[in-house]
């Protein structure tokens, strides 16, 4: 019994010791930027990998979601006749919530798997080790690059996920459906704020975008260095990212728009 | 070589991230690029300001010619006090408008439609529209249909 509580007491130490571990590890990272020569190159490199490459995946799935909203709401809306109402269902669903939860889960699974899984390996190969040994400062040769590149990308690749879904919206319900093309659009531009909509949305996103590249990074970074090590690292990250995600949106949710 | 197609598809990348915003301002939200700040505020009382919010439409033959910028209680007289931000185009209302607040449908969204008067004298900034007509509130309807029923039915 009295074992069942000093192992209790003992995760919770070593849970917070870890969030003050990441935090540190935060401070430091983003205290190494400014070096515009030196790490412009490492950052275009970084921004490449996280978010060009996530592009695709970021496109497709935008406009299947856009589709299949306008499929779904048009079923329900033509019930009340009111089918012209689909272009502002559609922008405010996928501009308040879709586009930067969805975006951020696919950019934890993506693009965060990736980066911990990077970092870990370098880990595990003392990669990081070495560099210190000659001078070279990890978190700002390393850790730092990846930390912006996050922060830039997540909310870029929602805005992408938005504008696609709604052009898919379009396609479906305009196009294949045959919902007037002008009251799609007039309808959403009549609701739809700018904000209040747009920019709360590319807020959320940058939350995100900080929440998530912060876990994958720090995952790697304190990975235990062994194979095993790595791949409970690269899990962790996307539980606890797309965790992170989910409940930070409801929060976020409930200042912007709930009126606390 | 490599290093500038990196650079290329960056470049891309972030082309195409602002091409989609500008969609979002312009297409999705129907931003417009006029200065907000040309109006002028005039206010008016009414009884009953039913559901009606603020930033909703102040319109005219169904045209938007501003927006409600204020509501608030007038603790005096007990009524809806209502301020409304007009575009300075739209300069030549007489002092004898009318105001009545309208719903768009039988369920829409509450705005505010005005009438021009005959008078010559025009409203200025800060000037109160007198004629008000407030809003149509669905349960009071309801109570005087039923009250209108019973009575008709006494012989």
């Amino acid at each position: 019994m009295i074992d069942r509580i000093a192992a209790l007491g003992s995760k919770g130490l070593e849970t917070l010791q870890a969030l003050g571990r990441s935090g540190m590890f935060l401070f430091h990272a983003l205290w190494a930027l400014p070096n515009v020569r030196v790490n412009g190159p490492l950052l275009v490199r970084q921004i490449f990998s996280v978010g060009v490459l996530s592009l695709i995946i970021i496109l497709v799935s935008g406009v299947f979601i856009g589709m299949v909203l306008a499929l779904q709401g048009y079923n329900i809306l033509t019930r009340y006749g009111s089918e012209q109402a689909l272009g502002q269902m559609v922008a405010l669903t996928l501009l308040r919530e879709l586009g930067p939860v969805v975006t951020a889960l696919l950019f934890a699974g993506r693009a965060g798997s990736a980066l911990t899984a990077e970092i870990g390996l370098m880990k595990a190969t003392e990669q990081l080790a070495s560099m210190e040994m000659i001078g070279v400062d990890p978190l700002r040769r390393i850790i730092s690059p990846r930390f912006w590149a996050g922060f830039y990308c997540l909310p870029t690749l929602a805005v992408i996920f938005s504008a696609v879904g709604v052009l898919g919206a379009y396609a479906v319900g305009v196009v294949w459906l045959g919902v007037d093309g002008g009251s799609f659009w007039s309808n959403m531009q009549n609701s739809v704020e700018w904000g209040e909509d747009v920019m709360n949305g590319v807020i959320k996103s940058l939350v995100f975008g900080i929440v998530v590249t912060w876990i994958a990074v720090f995952q790697g970074y304190d990975t235990v260095p062994t194979s095993e090590g790595i791949s409970r690292a690269t899990t962790r990250t996307v539980v606890y990212a797309s965790l992170a995600v989910l409940g930070l949106d409801f929060i976020l949710t409930a200042v912007m728009f709930g009126e606390l | 070589m490599r290093t500038r197609t990196v650079e290329l598809a960056v470049g891309a990348f972030m082309l195409i991230g602002l091409v989609a915003i500008i969609f979002l301002a312009l297409r999705v939200s129907g931003l417009s690029m006029q200065s907000p700040d040309e109006t002028y505020r005039v206010y008016g009382k009414f009884e009953n300001i039913g559901g009606l919010t603020v930033r909703a439409k102040v319109t005219m033959a169904g045209v938007t010619i501003g927006r409600v910028s204020d509501i608030y209680l007038d603790k005096e007289d007990f009524v809806g006090v209502v301020e409304m931000d007009i575009y300075d185009s739209v300069s030549n209302l007489s002092t004898d408008t009318s105001a009545a607040i309208l719903t768009a449908g039988l369920l829409g969204e509450k705005y505010i439609g005005l009438t021009q008067g005959a008078e010559l004298d025009n409203l200025t900034d800060g000037s109160e529209i007198y004629n008000t007509q407030s809003a149509m509130v669905l349960e009071d309807l309801i109570a005087k249909f039923l009250v209108g029923q019973v009575s008709s039915d006494d012989p």
